[in-house]
């Protein structure tokens, strides 16, 4: 039997980066706010401290930080030919659990997305003719534009002290930063981080072939910082533990180190931690949320009521949550109709790795956001005539780790074990540098999420499925992605270089990014969107769905920029609208 | 935070009527200033237990005797002081002396309170008096025979303790008195911070040069370079106080709750005031260190370079207002390693305030090192960067260690 | 209302606390209500628990000898220093398949079972530990009756490496358990193994780390930042320290 607790303002399900952005946004407004987290409390001192985070097997090989499949996973397949199985180990992607979440693990890159971004459809169609959207190609304008989000995305960025060269202010082409960037109204809060010698050698080599390479925005701190908040963070100290790990020196930003020091001291404030939501409770009409049923650790259900409920849990959950507590119309993609589990999407990457004779990289000296980037291929920055795809992506020399287990580069042909590959391995492991594509990926009316039909978790709901794979227009964008990458990297006059593109289906199993897009997403139009543009949903108005969740495709950018200014946008039209009227925001 | 406070005080004047009507009429003024005062007293902190109601006593104090437990200073009649006269109240705070002609033990500070003026004092008890009532009986104190006869404290406070309110020092400025009177009247600073002599009583000539307590070092508060505030300016003692950190040093362990309980509630003014006396008390140089052993040493400086850079930085210049500084470091130069030992044990969280919210913290090393390897690294930090202390050994990071366990046991 | 610092204090207990060498912390859970500050209690430690080793925990003498084998054909000892076998990688399996990992405590491990395309990833329905029990069998099963009686341990390095290949191309079957799974799982535990920290009973002496140059444990590299394509010789370093941090004589 479920016990009723009292009502709260706001309740907010999973307490990441979007849970503790607006945690503080409507605690401000003078709202009661409770958040509750299925994963446990964790902070630097005690749970990632410069004394032990530097423990590769236990992190990221034993995924001690991420969500544990046993405990909820998904299933798999590529299309619906097939029959989805249990994704039984992480591979592709890490989702986060806990306080702080994948804002914990996260490499700190810290992108906002182009202004053609948010309107793909209407950009592409208008360049390049309707032809270039294929019918099954499902993207569409974002319902908000770069210029509205601008604000919000300084916001998050001096939350979070982004080390980084601006590349247009107001309007204005700056020096070293990209100059395909949307006009952004100051430079970053804090200047680009010190480079190391990887990543300088391809900058080189990309202003040899005359493109204009910038410094990677970072959350790694160039120097000790203080937000508005605040909140104090300390330098980075380029360990290379950085992606898939804790920082134990309060030197990547994170809810813990930008938020919650402020947050927690509220008196308006609660966290509860090891308390799993299971579902999002309707009235009876079905309009209106009332409460939240969350288990905690021991199997005691709690019913906790709210006016507002707002999921800020990871892309994947929230669009699940969705799914089980019946809130919006479930997308079909035999008949394209529902909304969702629509336009799900991801990202496709690949590498080119370069070896030296006469070059020590050191690799092991690296950040989570520590590089230089090529953007002339990103987005729409370059003409697609003739190429067959549109969308693009970035180029970049990171230097994130040396971690041993997971970077030791050996040439084309070299055996995987044996004499030979122990040798080629101690023979070019300083001396080896990777260059990385970063690429969009459009939503397709195939690629979707739904309720798996066999497939259940240890709480007994349906796991959720994933269809999805890459099109054409993916791989054609990608090899010419990695083409371009190849240039540079022969520019670079390693002794010898290894290529590889990304081939075939879609595969669950290599690590490629934690960038899980769509299933929820905004729009203007109720018909092919599950929230509006403040993303409220269309269906239950006092829900709102906070993450990538909202993407309705993938640009070739990280996402957490956007998703963190995408918080504090949605915070702002609860707190200066919602707030004084609740109620839909937008007229459907 | 503090329209809280306002409306709770105005919440509980109203429901505190009707044991305010056997007191003398009181102003709200003088309610607000016992507040002020408490604060400043910091008797929250002695005299409630962690999660237990404010001011109604039983929380263990660890003395080098044995362990007393605080009094319940709120309204009730049975259990706490509600049945007291205020003139029953003032001969506590300065005499020691409770109602029944009961000692008190020292454990409460009263040779410090000793100083407060008659006003102040009632003021305090004006303000408790809007406490709501608790009832709570607090245990008897647990003390090695025969200290538990407390008309043993008669001899005590016969050698030891000298009652009398505070008097100008006419040859000082207004400030520094006020500094004074905070200091040595209800700041009690000494109570921690003076050395203690074996039955426990203060070492006045030694005022404010440092004492092991409860198994951290207070360190000295003189103007000493090396070990004292002598490197600090009165803005930044004023400063550490206010917001728990400066750029040489964060509030830590006994002293964090201190800085959250009691001086960041104090105003600008005052703050100031303590400053200003502190920084007029004599320096004692510190005692000479014999050079640490080279072994030690080297060991030290690998520890060190490979566990403790990250943050403190392997030039010892920290990330000020965030990781203390550890050249020049004064509290790492205390001539008792207590503190230094037990931080690298155990960690230590800077305090949280609302100017300075990031409790930045220092994680634990217990776990990973061992005695030897504790004992080379302190002794490293104490003598690198110019600073110059006495070596750790092994040992007394043994018996640190053990001490500590126990504790948490 | 008395001041929120002392009756707001978080519930979290304090006391030195210890994940465990599986890495995944496990201690019995508790949902906990947090309000007023950040928690935090001094000596906790979510630290690693090292292994110590002496003996196996987990393989039978059979399977030691196996895994002895094979791990110095994937890794083997050469001019350029030690091998897997000799970083102690043996102990490291050993007490990997004894602990979750071996139990597949976070995988999905429920059914239905099904084979899948190559994209949707691992299906075996066996755990590390069952997987590596069963092949092993298998193997050597394999061996005695393609190799005149012989197990694995006993063969030629040359004829180990066939067999190791066959297994890696899946041109060998084994009856209880899938071929490939088994190679590359030893193949990643093995590389782990050499790589991990000391702690975990691999890479002993720091063997690995030594072998590429990769400093360990460390987490200030800011000195090194700007010494573009030098040399740093920068002795390993593991989350238990290394030999300079004990004081000599």
């Amino acid at each position: 039997m479920a016990r009723k607790l009292p009502s709260a303002d706001v309740v907010l399900v999973g307490f990441g980066w979007t849970g503790a952005i607006l945690g503080q946004e409507l605690t401000d407004a003078g709202l009661q706010v409770v958040a509750i987290e299925r994963g446990s409390w964790r902070d630097t001192p005690t749970d990632f401290a410069v004394t032990f985070a530097q423990d590769e097997l236990r992190y990221y090989w034993r995924h001690a930080l991420f969500q544990q499949p046993a405990r909820e996973t998904l299933t798999f397949r590529n299309n619906a030919t097939e029959t989805a199985l249990p994704m039984r180990r992480l591979g592709s992607f890490l989702p986060g659990t806990g306080v702080g979440g994948a804002g914990i693990h996260w490499n700190g890159m810290t992108f906002r997305f182009l202004p053609s971004d948010f309107i793909a459809k209407s950009h592409n169609t208008e360049r390049y003719g309707a032809d270039a959207v294929p019918a099954d190609m499902t993207i569409q304008d974002w319902g908000v534009t770069y210029d509205e989000l601008e604000p919000y995305y300084d916001k998050f960025e001096y939350l979070c002290g982004i080390a980084g060269k601006a590349g247009n202010i107001k309007g204005k082409i700056q020096d070293g930063g990209n100059p395909f960037e949307g006009a952004r109204s100051r430079d970053y809060p804090t200047p680009p981080m010190d480079m190391v010698y990887g990543p300088t050698l391809f900058a080189n080599a990309a202003k040899e072939l005359g493109h204009r390479p910038f410094p990677g925005p970072s959350a790694n701190m160039s120097r000790a910082y203080t937000n508005p908040l605040g909140a104090q963070l300390a330098p980075c100290t380029y360990c290379g533990f950085c992606e898939k790990y804790g920082c134990g020196n309060y030197s990547k930003a994170s809810a813990q180190t930008t938020i919650l020091p402020v947050l927690l001291r509220k008196d308006n404030f609660e966290l509860r931690t090891e308390s799993e939501v299971t579902r999002v409770n309707l009235d009876a009409s079905g309009k209106r949320a009332v409460s939240v049923t969350y288990v905690d650790a021991q199997g005691q259900e709690y019913e906790q009521p709210g006016e507002l409920i707002i999921l800020c849990a990871y892309q994947l959950h929230n669009v699940r949550l969705l799914l089980l507590s019946g809130i919006g119309t479930p997308y079909d993609s035999a008949t394209g109709l529902g909304v969702v589990g629509r336009n799900y999407a991801y990202q496709i990457t690949s590498s080119v790795d370069v070896f030296f004779d006469d070059k020590i990289i050191n690799p092991f000296i690296g950040a989570g956001s520590l590089g230089m980037i090529v953007d002339e291929f990103n987005g729409d920055n370059f003409d697609h005539t003739g190429l067959g795809f549109i969308g693009g992506g970035y180029i970049a020399g990171w230097n994130t780790n040396g971690r041993p287990i997971e970077t030791h580069r050996t040439p084309q042909g070299v055996p995987r074990w044996g004499e030979k590959w122990k040798r080629a391995v101690a023979e070019n492991y300083l001396k080896s540098f990777s260059l990385a594509t970063h690429g969009a990926v459009m939503s397709h009316r195939a690629n979707a999420l739904d309720l798996d039909p066999t497939y259940r978790d240890i709480l007994g709901r349906p796991l959720m499925r994933m269809t999805f794979d890459f099109t054409d227009n993916e791989h054609r964008m990608s090899d010419y992605l990695t083409d371009r990458a190849a240039e540079i990297a022969k520019a670079m006059r390693p002794r010898e270089m290894k290529v590889t593109k990304r081939t075939g289906s879609y595969s669950i199993v290599p690590y490629q990014t934690t960038h899980n897009t769509g299933g929820a997403i905004m729009g203007t139009d109720p018909k092919s969107s599950a929230i509006n543009r403040y993303l409220q949903s269309w269906d239950v108005p006092n829900v709102f769905v906070m993450g990538s969740t909202a993407f309705p495709q993938n640009p070739g950018y990280n996402p957490t920029g956007t998703v963190g200014a995408l918080a504090y946008w949605a915070a702002d039209a609860i707190k200066t609208q919602y707030m004084k009227n609740p109620g839909p925001l937008v007229q459907a | 935070m503090h329209k809280h406070y306002v409306i709770a005080g105005a919440v509980v004047l109203a429901s505190g009527c009707a044991s305010l009507a056997l007191a003398k009429e009181t102003s709200f003024e003088t309610v607000q200033k016992g507040k002020y005062l408490t604060q400043a007293a910091d008797c929250v902190a002695c005299h409630t237990v962690e999660n237990g109601k404010p001011f109604a006593g039983g929380r263990a104090i660890e003395t080098p005797f044995g362990t007393i437990y605080s009094a319940n200073i709120t309204p009730d009649r049975e259990t706490g002081i509600g049945a007291w006269s205020d003139d029953e109240f003032y001969r506590a705070m300065h005499e020691g002396i409770g109602p029944d002609g009961k000692r008190l033990y020292p454990a409460f500070p009263y040779p410090y309170f000793t100083k407060m003026t008659r006003e102040d004092v009632l003021a305090i008890r004006a303000y408790l008096n809007t406490i709501p009532p608790a009832s709570n009986r607090r245990p008897d104190p647990k003390l090695t025979w025969p200290l538990g006869y407390r008309a043993l404290m008669r001899g005590w406070n016969w050698v030891f303790f000298q009652e009398g309110t505070f008097t100008q020092n006419s040859e000082k400025s207004a400030e520094w008195n006020r500094g004074a009177y905070l200091v040595e009247g209800p700041g009690h600073c000494g109570a921690c911070h003076t050395p203690k002599n074996t039955l426990g009583g203060d070492k006045r000539s030694n005022a404010l040069e440092g004492n092991q307590i409860q198994h951290w070092f207070a360190p000295k508060l003189d103007n000493d370079r090396q070990n004292g505030l002598g490197a600090w300016s009165v803005d930044e003692i004023a400063e550490y106080l206010k917001t728990g950190r400066n750029r040489h040093s964060g509030a830590t362990g006994l002293m964090g709750e201190v800085v959250a309980n009691s001086t960041s509630k104090l105003d600008d003014a005052d703050l100031h005031a303590i400053a200003v006396y502190l920084k007029d008390v004599t320096a004692v140089a510190p005692e000479l260190a014999s050079k640490p052993e080279q072994a030690q040493m080297d060991a030290g400086e690998a520890i060190f370079a490979d566990s403790c850079a990250a943050c403190h930085q392997s030039n010892g210049k920290g990330v000020p207002h965030m990781f203390p500084p550890l050249a020049a470091n004064a509290n790492a130069q205390s001539s008792d390693p207590t503190s230094v030992m037990r931080v690298i044990l155990e960690g230590a969280r800077t305090v949280a305030t609302d100017a300075r919210p990031t409790p930045s913290s220092m994680p634990a090393y217990g776990w990973k090192l061992r005695d030897a390897e504790i004992a080379a690294v302190a002794t490293y930090v104490r003598n690198s960067w110019g600073n110059a202390a006495s070596a750790v050994t092994p040992a007394q990071v043994k018996t640190l260690r053990s001490a500590l366990h126990a504790t948490t046991q | 209302m008395a001041p929120h610092d002392i009756s707001r204090r978080n519930i979290l207990s304090a006391g030195l606390v210890v994940g465990s060498a599986s890495a995944l912390g496990h201690l019995p859970s508790e949902s906990k209500t947090i309000a007023g500050e950040m928690p935090w209690a001094p000596g906790v430690a979510n630290a690693p628990e090292p292994i110590t080793p002496d003996g196996y925990q987990f393989v039978s003498p059979d399977e030691a000898a196996f895994i002895d084998a094979a791990i110095s054909r994937l890794i083997p000892a050469d001019e350029l220093g030690a091998g897997a076998r000799e970083a102690g990688v043996a102990t490291f399996i050993d007490r990997q398949l004894a602990g979750s990992f071996g139990a597949a405590e976070t995988w999905y491990m429920q059914g239905p079972w099904g084979e899948g395309s190559k994209s949707q990833g691992y299906q075996t329905r066996l755990t590390p530990a069952q997987l590596y029990r069963a092949a092993i069998k298998a193997i050597d099963e394999h061996c005695h009756a393609t190799f005149s009686g012989k197990s694995f341990a006993e063969l030629a390095p040359a004829q180990q490496d066939q067999v190791l290949t066959g297994l890696e191309k899946g041109e060998i079957k084994l009856k209880s358990a899938e071929a490939v799974t088994f190679f590359e799982t030893l193949l990643q535990n093995t590389i782990e193994g050499f790589f991990s920290d000391p702690i975990y009973g691999g890479n002993r002496e720091m063997a690995g780390w030594k072998l590429i140059g990769f400093p360990g444990a460390r987490y200030d590299y800011r000195p090194y930042v700007a010494k573009h394509g030098e040399k740093l010789n920068l002795p390993p370093v593991g989350i238990k320290g290394r030999a300079e941090w004990t004081p000599r004589g």
